[in-house]
């Protein structure tokens, strides 16, 4: 084992808003931690969630924490576990006003408490009316949340490995997980970090798809690194879809546009949405109009050469509505496609926005599988927090400003678990050669010389199969169809090389072993949207498309092997009466 | 020397993988297209942009705020006019 070694009492891999606030939850109880990123911290996908953080402090409109609750469960279409869900809401408060504290600038009303904006989702009283319950900081939270735990990390003396890339757990026989095999890509040295406890906090897999609004770095390479360690990846056919994303690039046009009476059209000019919603035709809720508009493609209605999008229309509001009401969208299509939307179309289609699935945890941030004893055992010194975690607060499906409320509220139980861990278990636990190997090689592989494939086409090819197969148009046929296909390109993987072998800065190498993150979390991801024949969330399945309670409460489980396994959906809350399910209507 | 160009263009590029999809489409676009055409100067201040964090770069790179600097301010359009290729 030539490697070099240093120790830590934790090692955090993502520096995002998770992985941060659970170091520094750490760092001030005295706990030595470690925080691995790929990139620099401050540059971490949080930075882009705009829109803000739930918590019912009831500052603009009456609200409480159980209404909060039933929101989230219903939202989740009754497949989130309802005591995590009743944790993270009633820890919501607190958990903001401790990044108030912190020094989140949060927007604030006249009398100094903190402004809250009403979101879709939320409501009073149990499904009345609209409740106002995300904090913000401008629309700039993620950012400002980002960069204060940050700076409060720096000065709690955490410990940063910037720009390291993880490879792979390393576990001992008896299933403890006794830290990781990290990569400095700037010098290309390995290093092995040993931790009594691990947290993994590497965010979501949004470029499992070619449309995407997620960042190139969320290749979710944490989920990928756990089901290689033996823990299964749960409910992962839940994946979030908008429906307008600008084609072939990924970013959000919002529903302002179709709001503001912009509406889609074919390739042959129709408006299209009639036939699918003749009564709110553009309006219609987005997974209707994200199925419509991957229909019209798949049906050879769609426009461009490629045929591979729709068209969004709004220059018939006229110059002045568009500048005045949609800048942001016009902002876009000037700066990506050098277009003026008062004059032309804009090319849309549906876009991955967040991963619902993930690393099976419990409520304290444990990482839980089926070992011996029932489905959630938890794996010992093995955490996971924020989108890479399954805990499930977010079932099927996720409301608006519940993600970062997940990060952080999640993030803070997990390092709270681990400072009891540590307590626990004060020693480091001797390596194990063999699991040590185990990760060197995996590096090594992609050291291999010789004739074989490019692995960027290999990529390029799993996410355009990805978003035909397994994106919002989903039947037995499709999925099927797709699972093949991920096979062969799993395969096709194992012959590819990179043609660049040096070892300072090899990006191709970070972006090979991504690639095959990328391919683990592509076959989980298929393999349970196939075996789920019920539409339930964003999981919709146009031969099954109604929600079946009596077969389909549970969570899906996908090990590396393509086997699947089941758990009970947790219904029973801490303190309250569970909330039995009902059909979801908004 | 090459081998050292070489090597310095890989650790831009990666510095080019930011938080968000909007800044890695418009400067890993402009690495493939414009970037290996600026002066010694211009790419000093393409290195002073990206020390940025993500958002004010957003805000610069998405035409809302004006750099203050003009050498800034002329690879900011450079890389604005890459972008929709």
């Amino acid at each position: 084992m030539n490697v070099e070694r240093r120790k830590f009492d934790a090692l955090i891999i993502g520096a995002g808003g998770g992985g941060l606030r659970a170091a520094l939850q750490l760092a001030r109880a005295d706990a030595q931690v470690a925080v691995v990123s790929k990139v620099f911290p401050t540059r971490s996908h949080t930075v882009a969630a705009q829109g803000g953080v739930n918590a019912a402090l009831a500052n603009v409109l009456p609200d409480n924490w159980h209404w909060h609750m039933f929101d989230t469960v219903k939202g989740s279409d009754y497949l989130g576990d309802q005591d995590a869900i009743e944790y993270m809401c009633r820890a919501a408060p607190k958990a903001v006003y401790e990044l108030e504290h912190a020094g989140v600038p949060f927007s604030r009303l006249e009398n100094g408490r903190i402004y809250q904006r009403a979101f879709g989702g939320q409501s009073q009283d149990f499904g009345g009316e609209q409740a106002a319950r995300t904090c913000a900081a401008a629309d700039r939270t993620g950012h400002a949340i980002l960069h204060t735990l940050y700076q409060q990390n720096i000065r709690a003396r955490t410990h940063f490995f910037d720009e390291y890339f993880a490879i792979d757990l390393i576990r001992d026989r008896e299933g403890y997980v006794l830290g990781a095999l990290v990569m400095s890509i700037e010098s290309g040295e390995c290093l092995l970090i040993e931790a009594k406890a691990t947290l993994i906090a590497t965010g979501g897999a949004g470029q499992l798809f070619r449309t995407c609004t997620n960042a190139l770095i969320n290749t979710g390479d944490g989920i990928a690194m756990a089901m290689r360690a033996g823990v299964p990846a749960q409910d992962m056919e839940f994946f979030q879809f908008h429906p307008t994303g600008i084609a072939g690039k990924g970013m959000l046009i919002t529903e302002g546009a179709r709001g503001e009476g912009g509406y889609l059209i074919n390739r042959e000019g129709e408006r299209f949405m009639e036939r699918y919603a003749p009564h709110a035709r553009d309006l219609a809720s987005r997974d209707v109009v994200a199925r419509a508009i991957a229909t019209e493609v798949r049906e050879g209605r769609g426009c461009g050469p490629e045929g591979d999008h729709v068209l969004l229309k709004v220059d018939h509001l006229g110059e002045e509505v568009v500048a005045k009401r949609l800048p942001g969208i016009r902002e876009l299509a000037l700066t990506f496609l050098h277009i003026d939307p008062a004059k032309e179309p804009i090319p849309v289609y549906p876009t991955a926005h967040y991963t619902m699935g993930g690393i099976p945890t419990n409520r304290f941030g444990q990482v839980v599988a089926p070992v011996r004893h029932g489905p959630e055992e938890p794996v010992p010194g093995l955490y996971a927090a924020g989108e890479c975690a399954c805990v499930s607060v977010h079932g099927a499906n996720r409301l608006g400003g519940n993600s970062l409320l997940d990060i952080i509220v999640f993030g803070r139980a997990a390092a709270r678990h681990i400072v009891g861990f540590l307590q626990e278990n004060r020693y480091h636990r001797p390596l194990e050669r063999e699991s040590v190997e185990r990760a060197l090689e995996h590096r090594a592989r992609w050291d291999r010389k010789g004739k074989g494939e490019p692995v960027a086409e290999i990529r390029r090819e799993l996410r355009k199969v990805m978003e035909e197969h397994c994106g919002v148009f989903r039947d037995q046929q499709v999925l099927s169809e797709g699972l093949d296909k991920v096979k062969a390109l799993a395969e096709r993987l194992q012959e590819a090389v990179i043609s660049d072998h040096s070892r300072i800065f090899n990006t191709a190498r970070v972006e090979a072993m991504e690639t095959e993150n990328l391919m683990d979390l592509a076959l989980a991801t298929v393999t349970s949207a196939l075996a789920r024949t019920e539409s339930r969330g964003a999981h919709s399945r146009i031969d099954f498309p109604e929600r079946d309670d009596e077969n389909w409460m549970k969570h899906t489980l996908c090990f590396a092997d393509g086997r699947l396994d089941y758990k009970p959906v947790r219904t029973r809350p801490l303190t309250v009466d569970p909330f039995p399910p009902k059909p979801r209507v908004y | 020397m090459a081998a050292d160009r070489g090597e310095e263009r890989r650790r831009i590029a990666w510095r080019c993988r930011r938080g968000m999809l909007e800044l890695d489409l418009l400067l890993q676009g402009f690495l493939r297209r414009g970037y290996d055409d600026l002066t010694a100067e211009e790419r000093e201040s393409f290195l002073t942009l990206l020390e940025f964090p993500d958002n004010p770069l957003l805000e610069v790179l998405m035409g809302r705020q004006e750099a203050v600097e003009p050498e800034i301010a002329r690879v900011v359009r450079k890389i604005r006019s890459a972008a929709a290729a």
